[in-house]
């Protein structure tokens, strides 16, 4: 297939590097520069998709970032991407794509059968076409929208690129390399400033790159070009391309999305496919330029309908023609030197311009080239389906109200300029409130509310002149401020034959006896039709205009949309368009990958996995590890084929009658020393601590200032002023925040400092009738008989060389011990324990086993301390002093927590002795009560008793305290279950806890 | 993404720290005799201000310093930060 509506010459792409990519299927040809959408344009492709709602025939309308239509769905090195603007993917050798929101196909669509029953689809549809009856919504509605409408399609596959983020902060970041741009760099550039400008597109220049204008007696593409590579040049610059800054952030943070792979046909090795940047910047200038604006005329949404501008670069950058018969439409100059380049070309255009009789050095250029100009002249309807085939016209009184006689004239394009909107989109995302600038019809920058300065025509500047002046000085002011430098920029001299001015007209009336539908929003298929439906039905705000009619809401975000909405309601209800109000901008302004915002975090990387220094030998011996927060703990350790039951109950049962060793290395650990350190955990804890002599531990309480218990764990006291404290392995980060704060905030005047040891220590709990025996021959040389370390006792010992803690401490409920050493040292005790300990028939045991030892022996943990308990519910409340304050104390004093029925932790056994009870299930009284059943308590955890060989479970029960004895049931809808329980102690083995200190 | 001055290790992005709440809360002391009025006002009852706020952040990424910092909840805006134990002029 030959390019044929590619001119000879001329254009920035490199005829050299010839590249084949398919569109639906089907094998076109392109050059390397081309975007997608020149590329399809090269070979006459105009129909790339169907419109939202109607289903009807889309081309393109843009060539950048504004484009409405031409979304595509993108196939790369096997993976696919949906909704990319065929106008800003760059063509690679291979590259795929294909037409979205069209079914079958693009050329026969079944839905564009919306389009002929368009009383389906009004105004406010979704909100009240499907509405009633409700049941049609699942079985009719729903399938019918999923099916019919939906942009691309995201694929269900993991993402096989990478992503990056990077944090980068500078003096001056501009956003945009048009002329403002690259003059406002510049000038900061030459001052010293550290400067970052970015640039969307994959080439520099902005407008200069297609406008016809000299700049310092160059033309205004090489000019841009001269600066690019001076910049690039500097050290205290960074230039990227193909970068887009997106939001604007507090404290003048914003991001940008580099596209770093998505123009090669694969990511380089090493590269990431797109990098987000999060820059911190002292001052921003928003070079962002402007996007032209349509004129709304009958089916103004026909493929072959385009802006000027695009059409105009579609020629200078990519060397394509959108036509060869092209009708430019204008309000304005702009639309001259599409023409003039049309004419260059070889191509004869037709200029209308709604304009009387406008003057202006290019007005002349078109006239002495011999354009055909006619003025005070509009395009009524475009003709033709699937591409523009002729257009009506018809001249327009100066009031603009009033068609005179339709003519009908071929073209195979329309070329349409309604002026310039300024990109105000990082200015509002700031907090700059905008305002109406009446002489351009549009909003601009207000007063800066963060340290942003608008430059050029994102300013509402349109005259290049005037642009290089401001911009030079903005620059260097702000500079200057920074780098306190001054070094001044000669301002170079600019010729432009464009003028600025513009006719205040933006839709064309509806010629007598026709309805055409005027389109605003091509995306989303907005008509003028659906703005005056909302307004009879009463909507009046402009947010509420949007919501209900969709205007704007695609995913284009309204960006060719917005004001011609906004002038068609201040038309109707008579208002001026500053009094109608615009919506707020908000980040992103245009789509962001997913992928991009999400970075390394995916999968593991989500957050940082933590392992305890014996974790290759847990995994060398087939350890099943379970997350701990942020941890890996071995769950149980797997023997042959046994399951997770079988083999927690083997090392369950083996620390009941031998020794287990488990690696409790992940407890949090916080060293507590100075002077008044006794005093500060006598208030942290809830129980007794100024009497605790040197070498003991004590097991202790902590709650909330609202009474709720925060965590436990024991702590010892190492020396005079030195205590080592543990917490759960959940709440260590939040224990010692919540430390800081009452050393800092409440009693600085406590001489105190906390820390966290928790890497600094490795440990392993040995639990069982023959854990002391195994700890004699790991420390032949110390006493640990009852009496030289008794229960809650603390000793420092040698372990081969290395020096150890031990604790005499137990969660198991059975004779045990902690053994702490230095982490490097972690593995090397790990090993001793367990080849001393193999003629104790020592066995590891994971989590699971030690939730089963604990819950038997109704000792507490997280399930039972979640949050909502107070001391009194998990039988704690013998640790809460009477004596003394401490933090929360007040709290308890509550009518609530000090009710006769207040809940209380219970044992629960199924009636049958063998149905395990589901943890989280309801106890109730009555099975067959109607629902909502009253609960009276839910179980907090269950296990299989080892001691007593059936299934016993810890449950918060109401009035738990009078409820030993009692029948209830446990109920679980979740697992279709209903056990007869029956409620017993908490403490189901060893009530009397003598084991601990046998 | 705000951007705090922690009066210990100057300006750093608010991801490297922690909200703490109503820095002016006073906790009552130790072994008074504490209304149960006044004991809701501290643990509970906060007044949500809009506008210009003291309130505390720790540097838990950082310095681990709880500090003070004069913000206005509805602009984000950040007038001025203190270390704990610096008495805040109204
Ligand atoms: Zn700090």
């Amino acid at each position: 297939m030959t390019q044929g509506f590619r001119i000879e010459n001329g254009g920035l792409i490199d005829r050299n590097k010839k590249l084949s990519f398919k569109f639906n299927g089907k094998k076109y040809f392109g050059y390397e520069g081309d975007t997608l959408a020149s590329a399809l344009l090269a070979n006459g492709v105009h129909l790339v998709g169907r419109s939202f709602k109607y289903h009807r025939p889309r081309g393109f309308f843009g060539a950048g970032v504004d484009e409405p239509y031409a979304v595509v769905q993108l196939y790369r090195n096997g993976e696919t991407e949906p909704n990319i603007k065929a106008t800003e993917q760059e063509l690679f050798e291979g590259l795929e794509a294909k037409s979205v929101n069209c079914w079958p196909s693009v050329n026969f669509d079944i839905g564009a059968i919306n389009n002929f029953l368009k009383i389906f689809l009004p105004a406010g549809f979704y909100y009240k076409t499907f509405m009633w009856p409700k049941s049609f919504w699942y079985r009719i509605y729903e399938p019918f929208i999923r099916k019919a409408a939906g942009l691309g399609v995201a694929s269900i596959d993991h993402d096989k690129e990478r992503y990056e983020h990077k944090y980068e902060y500078c003096d001056l970041l501009i956003a945009g390399s048009g002329p403002s741009g690259l003059a406002g760099a510049y000038a900061a550039a030459k001052n010293g400033a550290k400067v970052i400008l970015a640039e969307d597109k994959p080439r520099f220049g902005g407008s200069l790159l297609t406008s016809d204008v000299n700049i310092g007696n160059q033309s205004g593409k090489d000019w841009a070009e001269g600066m690019i590579t001076e910049l690039k040049a500097m050290p205290n610059v960074v230039v990227k391309n193909r970068s887009q800054i997106f939001g604007y952030y507090d404290h003048n943070m914003l991001v940008m999305s580099e596209k770093v792979s998505d123009h090669l046909p694969k990511t380089k090795k090493y590269h990431p496919n797109k990098r987000l940047w999060y820059i911190r910047a002292k001052e921003v200038l928003i070079s962002s330029g402007s996007i032209e604006r349509p004129i709304v005329f009958g089916n103004n949404d026909t493929p072959g309908v385009m802006l000027s501008s695009a059409a105009k670069e579609y020629l200078k950058v990519y060397g394509v023609l959108v036509g060869r018969k092209p009708l430019v439409f204008t309000n304005n100059d702009s639309g001259y030197e599409t023409a003039i380049e049309f004419k260059k070309h070889g191509v004869d255009p037709i200029i209308l311009d709604t304009r009387k009789n406008p003057k202006s050095e290019i007005i002349d250029e078109a006239k002495n080239l011999g354009i055909h100009i006619k003025n005070s002249y509009v395009v009524a309807a475009a003709q033709g389906y699937k591409k523009v085939k002729s257009a009506d016209i018809a001249s327009i009184s100066d009031d603009k109200k009033q068609l005179g006689k339709i003519e009908n004239i071929q073209c195979d394009c329309i070329c349409v300029s309604g002026f310039w909107t300024p990109t105000i989109h990082l200015a509002s995302q700031s907090g700059n409130k905008t305002k109406f600038k009446e002489e351009i019809d549009a909003f601009v920058p207000g007063t800066s509310k963060q340290n942003e300065t608008s430059l050029g025509a994102a300013n509402g500047i349109f005259s290049l002149e005037e642009t290089l002046k401001t911009s030079f000085k903005a620059g260097g002011e702000l500079s200057k401020k920074i780098t306190e430098n001054e070094n001044n920029v000669a301002i170079p001299n600019v010729v432009e034959k464009k003028s600025s001015q513009h006719d205040k007209f933006w839709c064309v009336p509806l010629p007598k006896g026709k309805n055409y539908k005027r389109f605003l929003d091509f995306q989303n298929d907005v008509a003028v039709s659906d703005i005056e439906i909302a307004l009879r039905e009463g909507y009046r705000s402009i947010e509420h205009v949007k919501r209900y009619t969709t205007l704007g809401m695609a995913t284009d975000q309204g960006k060719t949309s917005n004001l011609n909405g906004l002038q068609l309601v201040s038309e109707i209800e008579n208002k001026v368009v500053p009094a109608v109000g615009h919506t707020t901008f908000r980040p992103p302004y245009t789509p962001i990958s997913i992928g991009a915002i999400v970075g390394r975090e995916v999968g593991k990387h989500t957050k940082p996995t933590r392992k305890s220094p014996i974790h290759t030998w847990h995994e060398k011996n087939n350890a099943v590890f379970v997350d701990a927060g942020v941890w890996l703990r071995p769950r149980y350790y797997k023997r042959g084929n046994e399951n997770l039951f079988e083999a927690s109950k083997r090392e369950a049962k083996n620390v009941r009658t031998n020794v287990g060793v488990c690696d409790v290395t992940t407890l949090g650990k916080i060293d507590v020393k100075g002077p008044d350190a006794a005093e500060f955990l006598n208030r942290v804890y809830t129980n007794a601590w100024l009497k605790l002599p040197v070498g003991k531990a004590r097991y202790g309480v902590m709650l909330r200032e609202d009474g709720i218990v925060m965590d436990d764990g024991t702590t010892t006291r190492i020396s005079e002023n030195h205590y080592h404290m543990t917490t759960t392995t959940a709440q260590a980060a939040n224990v010692l925040s919540h430390l800081e704060y009452y050393l800092q905030l409440v009693w600085p005047e406590l001489n105190v400092n906390v820390v966290s040891t928790t890497e600094q220590w490795a440990g392993a709990a040995i639990a069982g009738p023959k854990s002391r025996d195994l700890l004699q021959k790991l420390f032949p040389n110390s006493d640990v008989s009852n009496e030289g370390l008794p229960f809650m006792g603390y000793t420092e010992a040698d372990l081969f060389g290395v020096k150890a803690r031990i604790f005499r401490i137990s969660f198991s409920g059975e004779l045990a011990y902690e053994v702490n050493v230095v982490s490097d040292y972690g593995n090397f005790m790990w090993e001793k324990i367990i080849e001393i300990g193999e003629e104790f028939k020592i066995q590891p045991y994971g989590t699971e086993a030690l939730s089963t030892l604990r819950i038997e022996m109704g000792h507490v943990a997280g399930s039972e301390l979640d949050g909502r308990t107070i001391p009194y519910d998990t039988a704690l409340e013998g640790l809460v002093s009477k004596k003394k304050d401490f933090i929360g104390k007040r709290s308890l004093q509550k009518s609530a927590f000090t009710a006769e029925d207040r809940q209380r932790i219970v044992g629960v056994v199924p009636i049958d002795k063998k149905t395990s009870i589901p943890e989280g299930s309801h106890l109730v009284k009555d099975a067959k009560a109607p629902l909502p059943n009253p609960k009276l308590g839910h179980i907090s955890a269950s296990c299989w008793s080892v001691e007593y060989d059936n299934p016993f479970s810890l449950a918060i029960l109401k009035n738990g305290k009078n409820m030993i004895g009692e029948k209830l049931f446990a109920m679980s809808p979740l697992k279709n279950k209903i056990i007869p329980v029956e409620i017993v102690s908490s403490h189901y083995v060893d009530p009397k806890g003598e084991r601990v200190r046998s | 993404m705000l951007y705090i001055n922690c009066p210990h290790c100057g300006m750093r992005s608010q991801n490297e720290f922690s909200y703490g709440g109503d820095a002016s809360v006073k906790r009552p002391s130790l072994n008074k005799e504490v209304s149960d009025q006044e004991w809701d006002n501290f643990v509970y009852n906060r007044k949500s201000l809009r506008g210009k706020h003291l309130e505390l952040w720790q540097h838990i990424s950082g310095c681990r310093q709880w500090i003070k910092v004069e913000r206005d909840t509805s602009t984000h805006e950040i007038f001025r930060t203190f270390k704990a134990d610096e008495e805040v002029a109204k």
